[in-house]
């Protein structure tokens, strides 16, 4: 008699019920379709009904206007632009600025906010209160006051381009922005790159080199001259040996405004410090209701171990913080993206003030531009919350939790 | 964010609104007793509202005399501010009924925005204004310029079509409001403000020393302002563009606000039609048959309408010129009324 063994029951059946249907099984999965075909039925008669009512007011429709020619200036342009280019150029432009906006406006509060976030946490009175007050004064104040704030305040203070301040030589600053010389590539350029990615790769082999050292033998050497040496070295042997890697082309008055260089313009100097400085303040509460998260014991447990609060904080307490940090910086990093709307009150030329509104008042196509803007919106937030949940999951995964 | 979400709500309501706009506009605000117009949000002259919050100027006076023609009562209006980036889609959205806001008539807002413009109430151009300091006498020594827009205007485009067609360059800065833009030229930002020349006029008294500024004698485009209505409904367009025009022809005619009662009793042809004493002109057009006296008694005709908000008889001062009647040198010109 032989004794087959039966093959198990086949789960997949009952795996599939689960993951679509939840709880509820197949009555729960169908429920779920007539939800989402009712939302679809919506969203299309939404999108027909417009079109209905646009077509028969005879209002211009449709993305066409696109490959028209915008016939309008920009001030501050990352990619060539000129007049004669399309609205679709336009967008490109408005969408650059907004994403130097952003992303600069994203480093700076980080930084501000975990600096802020100690200072709150220091032992130090003066240091602690005045971390308090900062956080108290900007996250109360609403940020288009700020941001007009700053616009007007730095402006009312600089000069106009006659009486420009220099500093050093070919710097100069005025109520047209700050002037700066402009690099030209010179023939030493590909070396000089070649030579700082040589610097940057040895440094990081020999920080490796240095941790495996630790964590082999106990014995931690000293490696930052020779980074110095590497990075500064390097690059300069590459300009000796290949020649000036650029030149460079210094700014001139010439009429009413300087000619030449490159230049920062004040609105965008405005509408980024005042940005970070407010994010800042809310990164701040969030960093240090973070760090009061991890339990007083970690601290103190690595005192015990005779590191330094530095070297504490960095190594023991962030790290578990930063689970509890992550979702909430998520968050103001979206906020930040979604202020930077607020650029056309002060006449920075973000993505809303070219292509949301001049754009949209020349071409009166609100329904698509509207549509457009809200669906960039919602794409750089997602894309952000994408960056952020996979730079948190790498922390649980590395914190193995 | 504000802005954003006006129009925002404004596209939206497109989308939703199962029938935009009614076709009887006009029955429409007279069943709800009020107009809904769309103004400025505080140009001087034109659109603003004055320190007990009564809104004067010449857009508005044009809605109060259609609420006068249409309910013998100017103040049933209601005025809407609207920035000029949301002006449009608040009218295609039905938000207001006429929009009266400095709106330059060009070929594309007549036949891409769904609405129709009924006439011109001010004959304006594109001028500059800037600090005598400068010494600047002519646009074109306005050579790398900075220059203060206000966004959502025509004043963009004619500043680009302006300095490339005579070789200049300039960098220009655009302002979400007329208020933002005006703070940056006085702070030092631009060397240049630049929109139409009534503007430029009512917005240099609000700076600290309007002595101090000087707007330049180039005239670089033809900015004709006027009153727009939605597609669609011909007897609301009719209704709005003969209420403008027979504010014009009351001026020729010699009918103001003081002496329409006496004119009203006159036995001449062209008069008793005017009045409808003779004919229903008025009833042809929606209203009654005393719709110009209406019209008349409560605004007066173009030229006191004129003089009161930004001619002689106001703080602006500006000379009739282009504006001044067809016969007395200007070009305003309206049909007869018969």
């Amino acid at each position: 008699m032989s004794t087959d063994t039966r093959p198990p029951p086949s789960q997949f059946a009952a795996k599939l019920r689960r993951a679509v249907g939840g709880r509820a099984g197949w009555g729960g999965f169908a429920l779920q379709i007539l939800f989402v075909a009712v939302l679809a039925w919506i969203g299309y008669e939404i999108v027909a009904n417009a079109r209905a009512n646009l077509q028969s007011e005879r209002i211009a429709s449709g993305f066409g206007f696109l490959s028209n020619t915008a016939g309008f200036d920009v001030s501050q342009t990352l990619i060539p632009y000129s007049g004669s280019d399309t609205y679709s150029r336009v967008f490109l432009v408005g969408l650059l600025n907004t994403l130097l906006v952003s992303v600069i406006g994203i480093v700076l509060a980080t930084v501000i906010g975990f600096i802020v976030a100690l200072g709150r946490l220091s032992p130090n009175w003066l240091l602690s209160r005045i971390s308090g007050a900062y956080v108290e004064l900007i996250r109360n104040l609403p940020v288009l006051f700020q941001i007009l704030f700053w616009y007007l305040a730095v402006l009312s203070a600089l000069p106009n381009p006659r009486q420009s301040i220099a500093l050093f030589d070919g710097f100069f600053l005025n109520s047209r922005g700050l002037f700066i010389p402009k690099p030209i590539a010179g023939s030493g350029l590909e070396a000089l790159a070649l030579a700082v990615l040589a610097a940057i790769v040895s440094v990081i082999l020999l920080r490796q080199y240095a941790r495996w050292r630790l964590f082999n033998s106990g014995k931690a050497i000293t490696i930052w001259p020779y980074v110095i040496g590497l990075l500064v070295g390097l690059p300069l042997l590459a300009g000796l040996v290949f020649g000036k890697p650029f030149t460079l082309e210094f700014p001139q008055l010439k009429g009413f405004n300087f000619a030449g260089g490159a230049r920062v313009i004040p609105e965008f100097v405005a509408l980024t410090v005042a940005l970070s400085l407010y994010t800042a303040a809310f990164i701040a509460e969030i960093v240090r209701a973070g760090i009061q998260s991890v339990n007083k014991g970690q601290m103190e447990a690595g005192a015990s171990l005779g590191l330094s609060r530095g070297s504490t904080l960095r190594l023991i307490v962030v790290p578990q913080a930063l689970r509890v940090i992550l979702p909430p910086l998520t968050s103001q990093y979206l906020n930040l993206t979604k202020n930077s709307s607020l650029a056309v009150a002060i006449g920075y030329p973000d993505l809303v003030s070219v292509f949301a509104g001049t754009t949209l008042s020349q071409t009166g196509q609100a329904v698509e531009i509207i549509a457009i803007t809200m669906g960039i919106y919602l794409l750089l937030s997602l894309v952000t919350s994408a960056i952020m949940n996979f730079y948190g999951w790498r922390i649980s995964r590395s914190m193995g939790t | 964010m504000k802005r954003v979400s006006l129009v925002f709500i404004l596209a939206l309501s497109v989308g939703l609104s199962t029938q935009m706009a009614s076709a009887q506009t006009l029955k429409t605000v007279t069943d709800r007793g009020i107009l809904s117009c769309g103004v400025s949000q505080g140009l001087p002259g034109f659109s603003s509202p004055d320190d007990k919050g009564n809104w004067t100027g010449i857009d508005v006076d044009v809605c109060r005399a259609i609420a006068a023609a249409i309910f013998n009562d100017p103040s049933k209006v209601k005025f809407v501010p609207l920035s000029a980036k949301d002006r449009f889609t608040a009218l295609q959205s039905g938000e207001i009924d006429v929009l009266s806001r400095n709106t330059t008539w060009t070929l594309s807002r007549d036949t891409s925005l769904g609405a129709n413009f009924t006439g011109v109430t001010y004959y304006d151009g594109q001028g500059f204004l800037v600090k005598k300091s400068l010494k600047v006498n002519s646009a074109l020594e306005l050579n790398s310029a900075s220059i203060c827009v206000q966004t959502g205007t025509t004043t963009e485009q004619n500043l680009a079509d302006y300095f490339k067609s005579n070789n200049m360059k300039y960098e220009v800065i655009a302002f979400g409001s007329a208020d933002e833009t005006v703070k940056a030229y006085e702070s030092g930002r631009c060397d240049v403000f630049t929109s139409d020349v009534s503007q430029l006029y009512a917005e240099r008294l609000k700076l600290a020393n309007p002595a101090d500024h000087v707007v330049l004698p180039e005239v670089i485009s033809k900015e004709p302002l006027g009153p727009m209505v939605r597609h669609g409904d011909d007897q609301w367009f009719d209704l709005v563009k003969w209420v403008l025009f027979a504010m014009i022809d009351a001026e020729e005619l010699g009918i103001t606000q003081r002496n329409v009662d006496d004119m009203a009793k006159s036995d001449k042809p062209e008069l008793k039609r005017v009045f409808g004493t003779d004919g229903n002109l008025g009833e042809q057009l929606g209203v009654t048959k005393d719709w110009v006296s209406r019209i008349i008694k409560a605004e007066g005709n173009y030229g006191e309408m004129f003089d009161r908000n930004v001619g002689a008889g106001s703080k602006l001062g500006i000379a009739r010129g282009l504006n001044q009647l067809w016969n007395k040198g200007g070009i305003q010109y309206a049909p007869p009324i018969r």
